[in-house]
């Protein structure tokens, strides 16, 4: 209620004093914090003045002839319809303003290009609806997933801050560094964009493109997938931390040592209840986006698994499908996505949950031989 | 001998049949341009309604009416049904009506075509709103349907859509074969090229482009449905396809199809305002060369649709500058219709409000094309709201508001009687303050970070999203009042003169209003 009364009141402020009241009702773009950023601040207020200046020009003419040379005032009409100078000029005049505006905006553009002289290399692939981030040359990486409870989403529960906004695990990169991103994607196309970067570019499957940014002030910076790839387009945001260089380096590091650890869990002997407690919160953040929380799916896009044949069926076909994916579906191959730990659990998860109670059970080892089988 | 069986025939032939065959089988113009535009206005309030649902959703932060899987259809259905069902069958609704009042002639070219290429129309969309009800809903992917998106991952209803793209294909390429044959052919005597009607030389032009890209967006759904159906691999970057050469094509397409959209507009309004102003339309030859201008250059500016995807810095350049170039013949236009309105004698009934309305809010819609075009920006605007507002208001006050005018304006010929000037004054301005108050603030959330086609939105948009959702809604109600005056006019209501505004121009005003069923059996002399 209290929410209501304030948008309200905010509404009615911002139709009267919209550049006054709160920040909510940011009527402009904000210059970001890289220099590319800065860039295409300056290029679109200027592009915008230009229009502003232009526009109170013509339609200052216009409103002269809407008050002056109304029928009603009794105003004759003229009868001229041509004149070849004036038409002329304003053929060449905008020309000429265009030539202007070309200029620093090919500057901004060559430099927006230059992908040259990295000195991070990071890959990001477009998942339906995740990012992974792998750092180049540091053997591991990770996905980043929508971290804001579905309960929110729903509206069972108060919206957070960054409602929408926010991730599991961010993209951490160093400041003052030169950081080059390798965009593609895995299955449509999405597009990685943050805003205060003034980056924003398409990850295309089968493609391999670059873009480029270089932060100088540490922080926590927020966007958005801006290409439609399905259902939960809206709910793959991008969060990029930057941070000094020596607690990167730390952190990069202990991300190694911690991807190390994970494979050795591949040969720990697992139980039923380690698997089915690990297993459930894989597929929370793996699966539930489209087989539902609940199992149920939503078909025909996305079957039901609460008694699929797939998971009460043979285990063979279960393991297949979820490791390898099912070709012009939207299954994917989960095999590079999720640890033998991870698929073994969330196999185990998906046989013996929501009443599939099959007591199959399948170890992270077993999966791992079937990998390596193919 | 039975062609003089004919002639003959034709003489004593003088109403339309009776009952429903007088609509299934009319060649008349005046018919198939009066089922047009029903049928347009019919897909205008469905995909409004789809938009209705769309700000509904998109009012408050949060999932509250639709999922995100119907929410997808629904921006899809609404892009589909007002591109190809709204405002194109609107235009070629008013060509028919018009083109031979305009040019003197006594009917379309090719009648009977004219009839199949009407026809045609609710059968595309009677397939595309069936999908709906389908196993997996209606196509999801956008208006644009984007591979892969729209070729791995569509739903089952795709292939129908694809049909439904095909037909409605057949029906615009045979619509504007008949418009360049009608213009080409029977324009009465004495009228030379420079010497038609601007609505006629836009009508041509885009006739033009119609037959130079349909056939283009047919190629690409074709391969679509190859890919889904037969197992090729076009699109398929995992079969040795290509993605973003679905782009390509289709922004092939795409990009001269925005000016169909807007030419015969520019056409229209170029008869009214000079109507209004009592004052002959300034610069008549640059205009013409300014369309022309347009049209050539719309070619050639595609890839700034898709300055993202990674297209080479020497490419990104030159659809960087062609695009620029655009902004040169439509200012040429817009400081003519300034022009013609400088030093007239301006009365403002509903055709000049929303043909003024249509100017200064086109413009605006301009200039956020021109932000759009400089490429480096457009990182910062592409797939946000403001290209949302940006194509809204060169379709909504640009196309929809052109077609109210023409409405406006040649009602009284079409009905015989004046349309009620209150009621349609109070239609025009709460279109515009509801069309505003729904565009406008969405500048504001693209600028801000918003994307387009997400059903739920971070909490900073909240604000702007719930004024452009209540705009929207007065918006859309606003619509049904045009209905009721159209009913209204149509039913009775003061009789209208042959030539009911002193201002107006053209063979159209010199036959009786009502227009008779046949008119210029026998060509005017134009000098």
């Amino acid at each position: 209620m209290r929410v209501h009364a304030k948008r309200a009141g905010a509404l009615l402020g911002g139709l009267v004093f919209p550049t006054w009241s709160m920040a909510d009702w940011t009527m402009n773009m904000t210059p970001g914090v890289t220099g590319t950023s800065n860039d295409i601040f300056s290029l679109h207020m200027t592009i915008l003045w230009i229009c502003v200046v232009i526009g109170v020009v013509v339609f200052g003419v216009m409103f002269w002839s809407i008050f002056a040379h109304r029928k009603s005032q009794g105003h004759k009409p003229a009868n001229f319809h041509e004149n070849t100078m004036v038409e002329i000029l304003w053929t060449i005049i905008p020309f000429v303003i265009l030539v202007v505006m070309a200029i620093p905006a090919t500057a901004t553009l060559v430099d927006m290009y230059d992908t040259t002289e990295s000195e991070v290399d990071i890959k990001v692939t477009g998942y339906q609806w995740k990012w992974q981030y792998e750092y180049v040359d540091q053997d591991f990486g990770y996905f980043s997933n929508l971290a804001t409870p579905r309960d929110q989403i729903e509206n069972r529960q108060d919206k957070g801050e960054n409602y929408l906004l926010e991730v599991d695990n961010p993209l951490i990169v160093p400041v003052g560094k030169k950081v080059r991103l390798l965009l593609t994607a895995n299955d449509v196309i999405h597009s990685w964009w943050v805003p205060e970067f003034g980056v924003k570019k398409d990850a295309i499957p089968g493609f391999i493109n670059e873009t480029w940014f270089r932060v100088d002030e540490p922080g926590t910076y927020r966007g958005q997938c801006t290409e439609l790839c399905g259902k939960d387009h809206g709910f793959m945001p991008v969060v990029v931390e930057a941070v000094p260089e020596e607690e990167f380096n730390t952190w990069l590091a202990e991300q190694k040592a911690a991807a190390e650890k994970e494979r050795e869990l591949t040969q720990k002997d697992w139980t039923m209840d380690e698997l089915m407690a690990r297993g459930e919160k894989a597929y929370q953040t793996a699966c539930a986006a489209c087989h539902q929380p609940d199992g149920s799916g939503a078909p025909p896009a996305f079957p039901a698994l609460k008694g699929s044949p797939i998971a009460t069926g043979d285990m063979t076909a279960h393991i297949d499908i979820v490791v390898n994916g099912k070709a012009g579906t939207a299954m994917q191959a989960f095999g590079n996505q999720l640890s033998e730990v991870d698929l073994a659990a969330v196999i185990t998860y998906e046989r013996n949950a929501w009443g599939n109670n099959t007591g199959d059970m399948v170890t992270p080892k077993e999966i791992l031989d079937y990998k390596n089988q193919q | 001998m039975s062609a003089v069986a004919d002639t003959h025939a034709q003489e004593h032939h003088h109403g339309p049949a009776k009952g429903i065959s007088r609509w299934l089988l009319t060649t008349n113009h005046k018919d198939i341009g009066t089922m047009y535009l029903m049928f347009s206005f019919t897909m205008f309030l469905l995909g409004g309604t789809m938009a209705m649902v769309i700000r509904a959703e998109l009012f408050q932060p949060g999932l509250q009416i639709v999922q995100p899987e119907f929410f997808n259809q629904m921006t899809t259905m609404h892009g589909l049904i007002m591109v190809f069902g709204a405002v194109m069958p609107a235009f070629v609704g008013l060509a028919n009506w018009m083109l031979p009042l305009m040019i003197g002639a006594p009917d379309m070219a090719l009648p009977r075509m004219n009839n199949w290429s009407f026809w045609l129309l609710p059968c595309a969309f009677l397939i595309l709103v069936s999908t709906l009800f389908m196993e997996g809903g209606a196509p999801n992917f956008g208006w644009t349907f984007y591979a892969p998106l729209s070729t791995t991952y569509g739903p089952p209803s795709t292939t129908f859509f694809i049909f439904a793209v095909h037909i409605m294909g057949i029906s615009s390429i045979m619509g504007a074969i008949n418009v360049i044959a009608t213009i080409l052919n029977l324009r009465a005597p004495g009228m030379t090229l420079m010497k038609m009607p601007l609505f006629v030389w836009t009508w041509l032009i885009t006739a033009f482009l119609l037959i130079a890209v349909m056939p283009v967006l047919a190629g690409v759904v074709t391969m679509m449905l190859m890919d889904i159906n037969f197992g090729t691999s076009f699109f398929d970057a995992s079969g040795g396809g290509d993605p973003v050469l679905f782009q390509h094509v289709f922004w092939f397409f795409g990009h001269p199809e925005v000016y169909i959209m807007i030419l015969p507009a520019f056409g229209a309004v170029s008869h009214i305002i000079p109507a209004f102003s009592r004052k002959p339309l300034f610069g008549y030859a640059s205009m013409v060369y300014a369309v022309g201008a347009i049209a050539l250059l719309s070619f050639i500016v595609w890839a700034h649709h898709m300055f993202t995807v990674g297209v080479p810095l020497a490419g990104q350049l030159f659809f960087m500058y062609a695009t620029m170039l655009i902004a040169v013949p439509t200012g040429v236009k817009v400081f003519n219709w300034v022009a013609t309105m400088f030093r007239g004698s301006l009365t403002f009934e509903a055709p000049m409000l929303f043909a003024v309305a249509f100017v200064i809010l086109f413009t605006i819609g301009g200039f956020s094309g021109l932000m759009l075009a400089i490429a480096p920006a457009d990182f910062q605007y592409h797939d946000t709201y403001f290209v949302v507002a940006h194509f809204h208001y060169v379709l909504v006050p640009g196309a929809i508001f052109g077609i109210f005018a023409s409405a406006y304006f040649w009602l009284p010929k079409w009905t015989g009687h004046m349309y009620d000037e209150t009621l349609a004054k109070t239609h025009f301005w709460l279109s515009f303050i509801g069309m505003n108050l729904a565009f406008f603030p969405m500048h504001f959330l693209g600028l801000a970070g918003m994307p387009r086609r997400i059903p739920d939105y971070a909490l900073q948009f909240a604000d702007f999203n719930m004024v452009s959702s209540i705009g929207a809604f007065m918006f859309g109600a606003t619509q049904l009042l045009f209905l009721l005056i159209v009913i209204k006019c149509i039913r009775g209501g003061k009789e209208a003169a042959a030539k009911p505004w002193d201002g107006a121009e053209g063979l159209e005003w010199t036959v009786p209003s009502p227009a008779p069923y046949h008119t210029f059996a026998t060509p005017p002399e134009v000098k």
